[in-house]
């Protein structure tokens, strides 16, 4: 029954930060030239959100693999950022940034599980 | 029209990704949230790089975009690969509601034979 | 001295592609950095380059490329269900499948399909027997024979065709 709360309260707020992010009347300043940038740069505002996700599992979890397993994924996520940073600003560099991070992450996170390997998990 | 295909493709991204990352708080253990992390932010983030191809065409960006999904698709899965090895090793417990593990068992034999 | 020209390539090629509008410059120095590469660590590259002559192999390779994304995508459709579910319908499990596959790529190719199709999460690797352990979000079967039906079927008779 507590669950069922928990889950019905969570929607609704999940609900209104999606709404608020896609509908409500920001100022959006700059000119351009198509038509669907405004919505993209809302949707910025989504990956954003799926960041602080990530950042609340880095905080809360109870093991340091926990900890290992959100830093991969947000290195993965930073690298759509990046990619909808380079049509939304149309430089093309944003791209470059997203291909290091990668390569970064992949060898971080394979260098940490190699660390923690036989370790006891509440090191 | 190919910028309508593309923006298909970016939305479709952002909603796996969001998703994703929800499945990264909701799931009970370590296992499950690597799967279900693991799935779906490696194709939403390769069809955000797809979309990302798709408006801006042959040029420099988009050869790097197209790179970026061949990399990022043969190491995701490495790296959890990697995590879930070395979670199992150091003795990370599956949730207790799980029906049957087997490694357990099987290094539990070899132990005993020694 | 196969597998180093076949890293020569393939390193000229990501390099044209990181540097695309192509350029006499570029070019050149794209030969020089892919030779030293090439001549440096080309040994390790792959074991065994007489299979990449086979043109059977590549046709096998473009019907595995739709058959991987279409079940990627029924992955992620089924991860969403199970997010946003109130119950979160789980039922995990580690259990244990046999594979035919003998090679280091076939079976590493192997591994992260399975990683990536709905469900299932590859955590141990046995070469010597041909054995893999893989975390199920759902198991339906315990045994060996049922997951192995279950789970490596649908790659296993491609893979086979493309690797071995």
């Amino acid at each position: 029954m507590k669950k069922r709360l928990r889950w019905i309260l969570g929607s609704v707020v999940l609900i209104i930060i999606l709404y608020l992010i896609l509908f409500y009347p920001f100022q959006i300043l700059i000119y351009e030239k198509l038509l669907f940038i405004p919505v993209l740069k809302r949707v910025i505002f989504i990956l954003l959100l799926s960041a602080a996700f990530c950042l609340f599992r880095i905080m809360k979890g109870p093991t340091a693999l926990d900890r290992i397993v959100a830093i991969d994924i947000l290195g993965i996520l930073i690298v759509g950022l990046c990619s909808v940073l380079t049509i939304t600003t149309g430089r093309s560099w944003y791209l470059d940034i997203g291909i290091a991070w990668a390569l970064q992450s992949f060898i971080g996170t394979i260098a940490l599980s190699k660390y923690m390997e036989g370790r006891d998990f509440d090191d | 029209m190919i910028d309508t295909i593309g923006i298909i493709f970016i939305g479709l991204g952002i909603f796996f990704d969001l998703f994703g990352c929800l499945g990264l708080i909701r799931f009970p253990d370590l296992y499950n949230r690597l799967q279900a992390s693991t799935k779906c932010v490696t194709f939403g983030t390769g069809s955000i790089l797809f979309g990302t191809f798709l408006i801006v065409g042959f040029t420099a960006a988009g050869i790097k975009a197209l790179f970026t999904i061949i990399f990022i698709v043969l190491t995701a899965p490495v790296s959890a690969h990697a995590l879930s090895k070395s979670a199992h090793m150091s003795g990370i417990p599956l949730w207790q509601e799980s029906v049957c593990d087997k490694l357990e068992d099987e290094n539990r034999y070899k132990k005993n034979d020694q | 001295m196969r597998s180093k020209i076949v890293l020569f390539i393939v390193a000229l090629v990501v390099w044209l592609g990181f540097t695309w509008p192509p350029d006499l410059s570029h070019l050149l120095v794209g030969i020089l950095v892919a030779i030293f590469v090439a001549y440096m660590t080309g040994d390790m590259f792959i074991t065994r380059p007489h299979h990449l002559i086979h043109p059977l192999r590549y046709f096998w390779l473009f019907v595995y490329i739709p058959v991987f994304i279409w079940e990627c995508f029924k992955a992620n459709l089924d991860v969403v269900y199970r997010v946003i579910h109130p119950d979160v319908p789980i039922n995990p499990g580690i259990v244990k499948v046999k594979t035919k596959l003998k090679s280091d790529t076939g079976i590493t190719f192997l591994a992260n399909s399975i990683t990536l199709t709905p469900g299932t999460l590859s955590v141990d690797v046995d070469q010597d027997n041909g054995y893999l352990y893989i975390h199920w979000i759902h198991v339906f079967n315990e045994d060996v024979e049922g997951a192995t039906k279950d789970i490596v079927r649908r790659f296993e008779y491609i893979l086979e065709r493309i690797f071995e």
